[in-house]
């Protein structure tokens, strides 16, 4: 199966503008991550934190400036090429009231054409209740099962918005055991988040 | 952020354009008019044949309008030209009006020659159906808030809309003949004597200079209201 | 493919579950069916008369409740943007999406529709053309469907403008649709099913491609 990583050797970004609304949310942006690195990007609410990420995963277009991975010795510039390397966590955790973590995660194995891998609900904690439709399920659970979702897909570049919120202490743990295995794997990962995070990693604070 | 591509050429030609394309307008009118109401009266229908000079043109620039706005919304979508965007979505509220324009007429006239004032027609049924590809459009354009998103997606249905008029014409044409409504319209519309020809002539190149010189004071008036709430956001900035 | 097909499991598995759209669409289907009698009377030769057109509108407004919500809710709760970011295309998110509202909702409303053709007392000989016609145009509806869900998914009340949007252009599948079943009324033969076949056949191809381009612009923007 092909489970393991695709690697990412760096992600490029040089004069990243953003605008939205009207408005000139940042400009001038520029920073390179190679594998193994870590950014975390600060900023008040409203500063772009999301905004960024969204530009990283190819979800928006950029107002100026370009964004480029480097992967298998090819030089990557399109959006929805980058889009098949990128490891999502964003605000909404896609949980269907209707269906079962367990259900969700074997969808999402085969839409990422990676291998189901059911003992990834005991990792996350999940394991009494991946039988249970998710509506049943609390905030930190969602959450939980999409670190699960994450780390199946085996995407080598993650993009973590806000990953913290609504996670109890073991559950930030769990994320950050996630997020080191991520990065000495190889990986490389842009974390949004306004809490602090036990992480050797750049800082990047938005205004 | 309006980037227009260089609106202010536009509205310093438009602007030097538009008296002369009201005015030519108000002359056409003026002749069609005269023409209309001088012309003899019908054998057949009587004085109801002057409807035709007010209906057939509506009828014609509801369609052309249409079309019009298919490809500005081409156009806006391929080379990405905010102005064009702008023209489709000004142009269909006007397209709107001269379809309805054409279904009142189209009533009007059926009073006399049906006996009633609803027939369902092919052609009155037909616009009908133009009527709300119309009112889905500009509805569309009114419910999506972030300007460009709407545009876009507008832009699409237009498209669609345009693909598929002539099969919803065609479906319609076909429907009618299924249910063998007696037609006193038959296809090609009913035939028309020479003398009529010049003054249906002249209203068509009339309404026709009307929805192309509304279209350039309504396309004014919303790039100079995009420019006042660029100002008052700048303000507030 | 295999990711097509997961998207198309878990869409026929959504609508399935309780709470989910399969079963109200049938519902509604056969609501508004029993109330056409009630409106124009119970004599059974208009009712006969009529059925199959009652049927073909009943039909396509029973298509139009899961419609609107087809990508709202996955745009909604941020699935939109892991199907985005996974290996299946647009046109393929717009190709599972359509064939899974079909099977949910115009498959079921075509198996139903005998019996509600019973209640209406439609002659023998039109059961097969309105099996027929149903089976070949409520694709039809879920292809145009699908293109207008997509244009319309960030409309908080989309819902509303749906209708509006899409009637125009289905107007060809219900005529061609109760064409086909008053052709076998009447004894002749009028080509209405093919007319529907074709356009059905050109709608269910051209979505993708469409759908796909309105999905990117709201993805984008």
């Amino acid at each position: 199966m092909g489970a393991r990583l695709r690697t990412v050797h760096y992600l490029e970004v040089a004069d990243l503008a953003c605008v939205r609304g009207g408005r000139a949310v940042f400009r001038d942006l520029s920073f390179r991550l190679a594998r193994g690195d870590a950014l975390i990007v600060g900023g008040p609410n409203g500063s772009g934190k999301t905004s960024l990420l969204r530009l990283l995963a190819g979800l928006l277009p950029p107002a100026a400036g370009t964004i480029s991975i480097s992967a298998e010795g090819t030089q990557i510039a399109d959006r929805e090429e980058r889009a098949k390397f990128i490891g999502w966590l964003g605000h909404y955790d896609g949980a269907k009231p209707q269906l079962t973590p367990r259900e969700a995660l074997r969808f999402f194995a085969r839409l990422y054409g990676t291998a189901s891998d059911p003992s990834l609900l005991e990792v996350v904690g999940l394991s009494r209740s991946a039988d249970l439709p998710c509506q049943y399920l609390s905030a930190g659970q969602k959450r939980r099962l999409a670190l699960a979702r994450l780390k199946l897909c085996g995407r080598p570049l993650w993009l973590l918005d806000e990953p913290l919120a609504s996670l109890d202490a073991s559950g930030k743990a769990l994320l950050l055991n996630l997020l080191r295995d991520h990065l000495a794997g190889g990986g490389i990962a842009v974390i949004a988040t306004h809490d602090p995070l036990d992480l050797d990693a750049a800082r990047l604070p938005l205004t | 952020m309006f980037g227009y591509a260089n609106p202010k050429r536009f509205m310093e030609l438009s602007g030097r354009l538009l008296p002369w394309l009201g005015a030519t307008t108000a002359i056409l009118f003026a002749a069609g008019l005269y023409l209309s109401f001088t012309a003899p009266p019908d054998y057949r229908q009587g004085d109801t044949v002057r409807i035709m000079f007010i209906h057939v043109p509506a009828a014609w620039v509801a369609m052309m309008g249409y079309g019009f706005m298919a490809l500005a919304s081409l156009i806006g979508l391929v080379n990405r030209h905010p102005l064009a965007d702008v023209a489709a979505k000004q142009a269909a509220p006007l397209g709107a009006l001269f379809t309805a324009l054409a279904l009142i007429t189209g009533s009007l006239w059926g009073r006399p020659m049906w006996g009633t004032y609803w027939q369902w027609d092919g052609r009155l049924t037909s616009f009908l159906l133009l009527l709300f590809l119309y009112l889905g459009y500009i509805a569309l354009w009114n419910a999506i808030e972030n300007e460009v998103r709407a545009a876009k997606a507008a832009a699409i249905l237009a498209l669609v809309g345009v693909v598929n008029l002539p099969i919803i014409e065609f479906s319609v044409q076909w429907w009618t003949t299924l249910h063998q409504g007696e037609s006193i319209f038959r296809r090609g519309g009913p035939t028309i004597s020479a003398v009529f020809l010049w003054p249906l002539f002249i209203m068509a190149a009339a309404y026709t200079l009307l929805f192309f010189t509304l279209l350039l004071v309504r396309m004014r008036t919303e790039i100079l209201e995009r420019r006042m709430r660029a100002l008052a956001l700048a303000a507030n900035a | 493919m295999r990711a097509l097909g997961a998207l198309l499991v878990r869409d026929v598995r959504l609508a399935a579950r309780a709470g989910g759209s399969a079963v109200l669409a049938l519902a509604f289907f056969a609501a508004v069916v029993t109330l056409v009698p009630f409106g124009i009377g119970s004599d059974a030769k208009l009712l006969a008369r009529v059925a199959g057109g009652v049927l073909w509108v009943a039909a396509v407004l029973a298509n139009l409740l899961a419609l609107d919500r087809l990508f709202q809710a996955d745009y909604e709760d941020g699935s939109l943007d892991l199907l985005a970011l996974s290996p299946l295309s647009f046109e393929g998110i717009t190709v599972a999406k359509m064939t899974a509202h079909w099977l949910t909702t115009g498959l079921p409303l075509t198996i139903l529709s005998p019996v509600l053709a019973l209640l209406l007392n439609l002659p023998a000989t039109a059961y097969t053309a309105l099996i027929v016609s149903l089976l070949i145009g409520t694709p039809a509806v879920s292809a145009i469907g699908s293109v207008a869900a997509a244009l319309t998914l960030s409309i908080r009340r989309g819902g509303l403008l749906f209708p509006l949007l899409v009637l125009p252009l289905l107007t060809p599948v219900v005529i061609f649709g109760a064409g086909a079943v008053l052709a076998r009324l009447d004894g002749v033969e009028n080509g209405a099913i093919w007319l529907l076949a074709a356009f059905s056949v050109a709608a269910v191809l051209l979505a993708p491609f469409v759908g796909a381009a309105a999905l990117r612009l709201n993805l984008s923007e």
